[in-house]
């Protein structure tokens, strides 16, 4: 079944159209085999960069396609439901651009942004590292100004498109003022002393290459740092609050394909001479994922049209991360019940929608951080 | 050069296509409807000439009001303006009445030097539309192209049958069917979606064309669809045992149902 959406222009609506035929034959057809075979597909994002879909969000004058994130998210829950691997790529790049579209200077925006929102390359976020997860503020990777460069070293962890990526938007110390001594920098993905690890041997999104990024003496100009020194760990935290609209959006989309699997299969397996669907246990089982899915829709929604309004959601952001990504975790683990023993099986993708539930429910702040953030909101309040 | 590409809203082959219960027509509300496929890439051909070439490619399309949404799928692609001809009379026109619109619509635009069209619509698959259009207009026809070339004023297609390629050659202006393996189509980007927006679609109706509204459409088909049937539900198949001689049952089922 294809998602019932309110959009709210007509070109909204020839977006979604053109994201779905784009999903259906060129993204679906591919995933199992890539997740399977662990190949990263850099081609599906030339595709979806060509087609405008990697700026959607960001100005027409930097070459973006200056979408509310209202339509923004729910294409990219499009391309989530046909592919979770991609749909996250594409979250990961959109934030990893966050930083110089909102707090670069005009310089700086001219200089890299469009190249970055036309689609040739593909942006990674490294802020996390193997002692600064959930504590973003304990990273220990240092940027030292000399001349005029910084030079870093250090390493992050947990970096999707570690390798792959053409730019890294990238939290480093420069000073040791703890949150305070966080720098942001737009690092180019061929700079000398930049490497990135061995992909990390992950459950599910296998097809998304994560990986930590070892930089030795590598040099960055310092016109590449984005905001003043110092800024850098506000900055990344502001672009999580967007992030996580972008998990949650995939999370939903993710949670809709297992919804439609589940649904698809129940029509046609017949037990005891019906539909199983006729089977009041898996009709109300069903009925739960669609309110899950629903629910969790209407959450991410509803933060994105703060956002587009210019209204504060950062609670509404958490919740709906936290919403979203605890819905895909219940709907995939009950899509797999309905299909039985076949759901368990590697020859229907159910059981990989479950793998790739779980970590939305970790990365982008875990749903334990998001209950942090919340009650910091309700604090303040 | 100036190009004219046939483009037409069909059913989409990804649903279930009916007729109507009362005048055995396409019952287009049964469907989501969308360009047809070969009509995508008789557009993408359409582009790639005016690429290399130079020139303006409108897309022309005869259909109901809601066969708008073919014409902006073409005009998202690249396409430069388009003309739709709409018509409540035209409900249930035959292949013939329906070139004979579309080479009146044709001469609504000035200098056309090549009409690029699919060779068959995956609805009515009559295949005979551009056939029909170039003898209308008197324009050499060069049908069911895997490839072509413009040179100058000569265009050379090629034709792939059964026994051998076929090289067609003509000048200026022509028509050209495309078959499925002349291209793949593009996407239309974002920014086309956008841009699409504000080119000019011009609407004409039947009597805008200097036709008689009672000679088109269903009264004026040459051909009527006396019955029509769903297909039959596909049955469960046959079960082969392979106790060694798998390969000869097989064999003889295909002998069997005349396929080889």
């Amino acid at each position: 079944m294809v998602a019932e959406r309110t959009l709210p222009t007509s070109e909204a609506e020839d977006l979604i159209a053109l994201v779905r035929e784009i999903a259906r034959d060129e993204l679906a057809p591919k995933a199992a085999e890539h997740e399977e075979r662990e190949v990263f597909p850099r081609d599906a994002f030339r595709l979806l960069g060509r087609t405008g879909l990697l700026g959607l969000p960001y100005p027409e004058r930097f070459g973006g396609g200056e979408q509310p994130y209202e339509v923004y998210l729910q294409a990219l829950e499009e391309v989530a439901s046909a592919w979770m691997s991609v749909g996250v790529g594409v979250s990961v790049h959109v934030m990893s651009c966050y930083a110089l579209a909102n707090h670069g200077t005009d310089e700086q925006r001219d200089r890299w942004l469009p190249d970055m929102l036309a689609g040739d390359l593909l942006g990674a976020y490294a802020l996390s590292e193997v002692q600064a997860g959930s504590d973003a503020a304990a990273l220990a990777t240092r940027a030292v100004r000399d001349g005029a460069d910084y030079v870093l070293t250090g390493t992050k962890a947990w970096i999707s498109h570690a390798g792959h990526a053409d730019f890294y938007t990238l939290m480093a110390r420069t000073s040791d003022a703890g949150a305070r001594g966080i720098s942001c920098f737009l690092v180019p993905g061929d700079t000398p002393g930049l490497t990135a690890g061995a992909p990390e041997r992950k459950m599910g999104l296998t097809g998304s290459t994560t990986a930590q990024l070892h930089l030795t003496d590598a040099r960055v100009s310092a016109q590449r740092r984005i905001g003043a020194e110092g800024q850098g760990l506000a900055l990344a935290l502001s672009s999580l609050d967007s992030g996580r609209l972008g998990i949650a959006a995939c999370a939903v989309g993710l949670a809709q394909a297992a919804l439609d699997e589940a649904v698809a299969y129940a029509k046609q397996r017949t037990q005891f001479g019906r539909p199983i669907i006729d089977f009041q246990g898996l009709e109300f089982l069903l009925a739960d994922m669609a309110a899950a899915v629903d629910s969790a829709r209407a959450t991410y929604l509803d933060a994105a049209r703060r956002r587009d309004r210019g209204l504060p959601f950062r609670r509404q952001a958490a919740t709906a991360k936290l919403i979203a990504t605890d819905a895909a975790m219940k709907v995939t683990t009950d899509a797999v019940q309905v299909l039985g023993g076949a759901g368990y099986t590697r020859d229907f993708p159910v059981e990989r929608y479950l793998r790739e539930a779980k970590v939305t429910q970790i990365f982008e702040g875990t749903n334990q951080i998001q209950r942090l953030v919340i009650a910091r909101e309700l604090r303040r309040a | 050069m100036n190009i004219v590409v046939l483009v037409k809203l069909v059913p989409d082959t990804y649903s279930e296509r009916k007729l109507s219960d009362t005048d055995h027509t396409l019952d287009r509300d049964s469907a989501d409807a969308v360009l047809d496929e070969i009509n995508e890439r008789a557009v993408e051909e359409a582009l790639q000439l005016k690429e290399a070439h130079g020139g303006e490619v409108t897309a022309l399309c005869v259909g109901p009001d809601r066969a708008v949404d073919a014409v902006r799928k073409a005009l998202q692609m690249g396409a430069d303006k388009a003309v739709h001809v709409s018509d409540a009379a035209l409900h249930g026109s035959d292949v013939i009445t329906t070139a004979k619109v579309l080479a009146k619509a044709v001469g609504t635009i000035d200098g056309v030097d090549l009409v690029i069209a699919g060779n068959e619509a995956s609805d009515g698959r009559a295949g005979a539309v551009p056939a029909i259009l170039a003898e209308l207009l008197g324009l050499p026809q060069l049908t069911h192209a895997n490839k072509v070339t413009v040179e100058g004023d000569t265009i050379t297609v090629e034709r792939a049958t059964d026994d051998g390629v076929l090289h067609l050659q003509a000048t200026l202006p022509a028509l050209v069917s495309v078959s499925e393996k002349i291209n793949e189509p593009r996407y239309p980007s974002f920014k086309g979606i956008m841009a699409a927006k504000k080119k000019p679609i011009t609407t004409l109706t039947v009597a805008d064309l200097g036709l008689d509204p009672a000679g088109v459409g269903l009264s004026g088909a040459w051909t009527a669809v006396l019955e029509a049937a769903p297909k039959p539900p596909r049955t469960a198949g046959e079960r082969v045992e392979d106790n060694g001689d798998g390969g000869t049952k097989i064999a003889e089922y295909l002998v069997g149902q005349k396929l080889i």
